[in-house]
């Protein structure tokens, strides 16, 4: 009688740890239906592949497999919501929605549940300021960090001086879209440039009325914020007017070569600003290759292989395993939970070194997070599309962002998010 | 057998025109107010508040708001997601700037300014019907997304304008804001349902409901038998946007928590709408219910069958859902196409017949 008691006890206790035993849980919130899926299926490959690598090459981070239960948002926020809920019971460690909607929606819900959201170069801005948003991170650079590196980086090109010239945006009329213009408007007002802004209605495939006011207003730059088939529109309608393609400008979401395929031969030389290297060049693929793609675990149909977007999945998918692998240093078990987790993302140290262990060598900036710091190094570098070679390569070396007006606005807006939901500022 | 007149007395005018005359129905009635105040409040948990009754609840509120313009006033209307959107924005604003009111006046609140929103674009309805009334109404749905993108003030001059809801209490519970329980949103949204559906019910049982169908079914015919259209077009659409419009504030501030006016009340918003009501049946306060569930519960339902039962990657799961339920919206329409509440009507006469049918 006792025996079997004891047995059932120990029965009970396999099955309620069950669950627990299992792996490190990532859920890739992606999309691969609606107007965005040609930009949300390569990031998605690139971020559940990274994974399978992991798993495949090393038995997962620290010896625990990583699970990455996927689930469809189409970028629509009601969806987001269900797949949010549905995950976050499974004890998942991170959140990477690819939509700023969605991150929207989320912030107030982690903060509440206590689950890391990081979006890198997406979402709120204001969240590189840790000292108000806890559990939200979104290093190396954000929204703004791009405006200002793209001004700087004209700047150089006309001999360091913007007086008098005019800089159009072009933007998707959404809350991502939107973002830049503050720092956009600040920036006009130190360099003395004229700005104009241009918002384009999502999903955008009709931008007639816009670039024909871009024919007659003739501006030096057109600096755009788009995402989905509204940069493939955009950048055919620029080739169409005749637009100089090297004085056209993307943000790191309007640079890819879905965006810039569908103007063929018409445009070469546009560029874009990206946060990381892009190519299949990085020693990493080889083992890509050999546990992943060979032996036929790659994601989706697994023809993005160093495609920009692919890059960006795989470099959001490096950092949250490497703030995973912080949390289990720090911790010195395998099985971290959210919390400890979150304290991995606050303590990431980044290096050039450690990105050379991983495969990836030169391929971001180094990160060194702390408490108040979750919005990283902000530092950028620009890409332009080769349409012979079928290729993107730097024109630049990495960019620093302007501190000096970020930073003021940066702390405007986090205060008024601090004010309005009733947060004390941490990291004192 | 069950399902009877047969037997049930009425002794009073009272009793003769209730509601539910029938008693299985009433008893059918009264069983799921008792399930739904009494057993899910204790049961739900955050999945199946924010997935599935959340939704349904407040997508039922819109439903039943549409179906009192379309289904009982016939006056087309493709305006609703724009009308949702003026609740959202007359809600959050009120939020911002009474934070001390209970945010069940502000809801209420909320559906009124709507309310007057939508008398002034009913008026064109005087002179205008069909499908010129439905570009009208269009015009609305995107006259309204656009202002609140254009004009700062709406979303208080926030960096990305997009609205974000504060944490509000009643009772010293939580109806908005992340902490919310699951029970607390439930709850707040059912009992604005069951108002809403109540009020819904006894106007299109009274005078002003004759007042709709008579216009619906042949406005001149109408006015020679003494209906003003002016109060009867007016009424119809003041009901209607107000009870959209609340269904527009609890969808921002309960369920979503955050919106963006493009994304959360696009065109798409009055079309899943208009289906629904299409679906449920026009002129029906049940087919509203029908509608709404349909067209929430089916694709929840199928992704996780599809995903989390059978496994199936989640784009062609997605994909199959959008096909399938595709199919079923023209399978109904072909099969019946006076929606699900007919459905359900047919079923009841043949249960009365059961087990004798001629």
């Amino acid at each position: 009688m006792k025996k079997s008691f004891a047995a059932l006890a120990a029965a009970a206790m396999l099955a309620t740890t069950g669950p627990a035993l299992a792996d490190l849980t990532v859920p890739n919130l992606s999309y691969r239906t609606g107007s965005y899926a040609a930009n949300g299926i390569p990031y998605a490959d690139g971020f559940a592949d990274y994974f399978t690598l992991l798993n495949e090459r090393d038995g997962g981070i620290g010896g625990e497999k990583v699970a990455v239960p996927e689930c469809e948002t189409a970028y629509n926020t009601e969806k987001g919501v269900e797949c949010y809920e549905s995950t976050k019971g499974q004890a998942a460690l991170a959140y990477n929605p690819l939509s700023t909607g969605i991150t929207y929606q989320l912030i107030p819900k982690v903060t509440a549940d206590k689950h890391v959201l990081y979006t890198p170069g997406y979402g709120r801005t204001s969240a590189a300021n840790g000292a108000v948003f806890e559990w939200v991170f979104n290093y190396p650079a954000n929204y703004w960090d791009g405006a200002s590196v793209a001004v700087k980086y004209m700047m150089a090109e006309q001999g360091g001086d913007l007086t008098g010239k005019k800089i159009t945006l072009l933007y998707h009329n959404s809350a991502y879209g939107k973002e830049p213009i503050r720092t956009l408007a600040e920036l006009a007002k130190k360099h003395g440039f004229t700005l104009t802004l241009l918002p384009v209605d999502p999903p955008g495939q009709e931008q007639k009325s816009q670039w024909l006011q871009i024919r007659r207003e003739k501006p030096d730059y057109v600096i755009m914020y788009g995402w989905g088939v509204m940069n493939q529109v955009a950048i055919q309608e620029a080739v169409n007017i005749k637009f100089p393609m090297d004085h056209m400008m993307g943000i790191w979401w309007s640079g890819s070569e879905n965006d810039v395929g569908p103007a063929g031969a018409g445009a070469n030389g546009y560029k874009s600003i990206s946060f990381h290297g892009v190519g299949a060049e990085y020693p990493i693929y080889a083992d890509l290759k050999k546990h992943v793609f060979d032996a036929g675990k790659a994601a989706g149909a697994g023809d993005q292989l160093g495609t920009v977007l692919y890059s960006r999945g795989m470099y959001a998918a490096m950092i949250i395993s490497e703030a995973i692998r912080t949390a289990q240093e720090k911790t010195g078990k395998a099985a971290v939970t959210p919390e400890e987790v979150r304290d991995g993302f606050e303590s990431l140290n980044l290096t050039e070194a450690r990105l050379t262990d991983l495969g990836l060598p030169g391929f971001a900036q180094p990160i060194a997070a702390s408490c108040a710091d979750h919005g990283g190094p902000g530092t950028a570098m620009i890409l332009q599309w080769d349409a012979s070679a079928k290729k993107w390569s730097a024109v630049s070396e990495w960019i620093a962002a302007d501190a000096e007006v970020l930073d003021p606005l940066i702390a405007e807006d986090s205060a008024a998010f601090a004010k309005e939901s009733g947060i004390a500022e941490r990291c004192k | 057998m069950f399902y009877r007149e047969a037997g049930d007395f009425k002794t009073s005018y009272r009793a003769d025109s209730q509601t539910f005359p029938i008693r299985l129905d009433r008893m059918g009635y009264f069983a799921a107010l008792a399930v739904a105040y009494g057993v899910v409040p204790f049961v739900i948990d955050d999945y199946w508040a924010n997935a599935v009754f959340v939704p349904f609840l407040i997508y039922a509120i819109a439903a039943i708001g549409l179906n009192i313009l379309v289904g009982y006033a016939g006056q087309v209307s493709l305006g609703t997601g724009g009308f949702m959107a003026v609740g959202a924005y007359a809600v959050y604003k009120l939020m911002t700037a009474f934070p001390e009111v209970p945010i069940f006046l502000h809801v209420i609140l909320a559906g009124g300014i709507t309310a007057c929103v939508g008398v002034l674009f009913g008026l064109p309805s005087l002179r205008i019907k069909g499908f010129y009334l439905a570009v009208a109404t269009l015009a609305a749905q995107f006259f309204l997304v656009w202002l609140f993108n254009k004009v700062p003030w709406f979303y208080n001059y926030s960096a990305s304008g997009q609205i974000t809801a504060p944490d509000r209490t009643m009772f010293g519970i939580f109806i908005t804001g992340a902490q919310t329980s699951a029970a607390a949103k439930y709850l707040f949204c059912l009992v604005i349902l069951t108002l809403v559906a109540l009020m819904a019910r006894n106007l299109t049982r009274g005078t002003v409901g004759r007042k709709w169908m008579a216009i619906r079914d042949m406005d001149i015919a109408a006015e020679i038998i003494g209906v003003n259209p002016l109060s009867a077009k007016v009424t119809a659409f003041a009901v209607s946007s107000f009870f959209i419009g609340i269904a527009g504030a609890l969808l921002f501030s309960v369920y979503l928590g955050a919106a963006e006016v493009g994304e959360a009340f696009g065109i798409n918003k009055s079309f899943l709408v208009l289906f629904m009501v299409i679906i449920g049946g026009l002129g029906s306060i049940f087919g509203s219910f029908a509608g709404a569930a349909f067209l929430v519960l089916l694709p929840v339902f199928l992704k996780n069958v599809l995903v989390g039962g059978l496994g199936w990657p989640t784009d062609v799961a997605a994909h199959l859902e959008l096909m399938i339920v595709g199919a079923l919206i023209v399978v109904f329409l072909i099969v019946e196409p006076h929606g699900l509440a007919q459905i359900w009507r047919i079923a009841k006469e043949k249960l009365r017949l059961w087990p004798f049918p001629h």
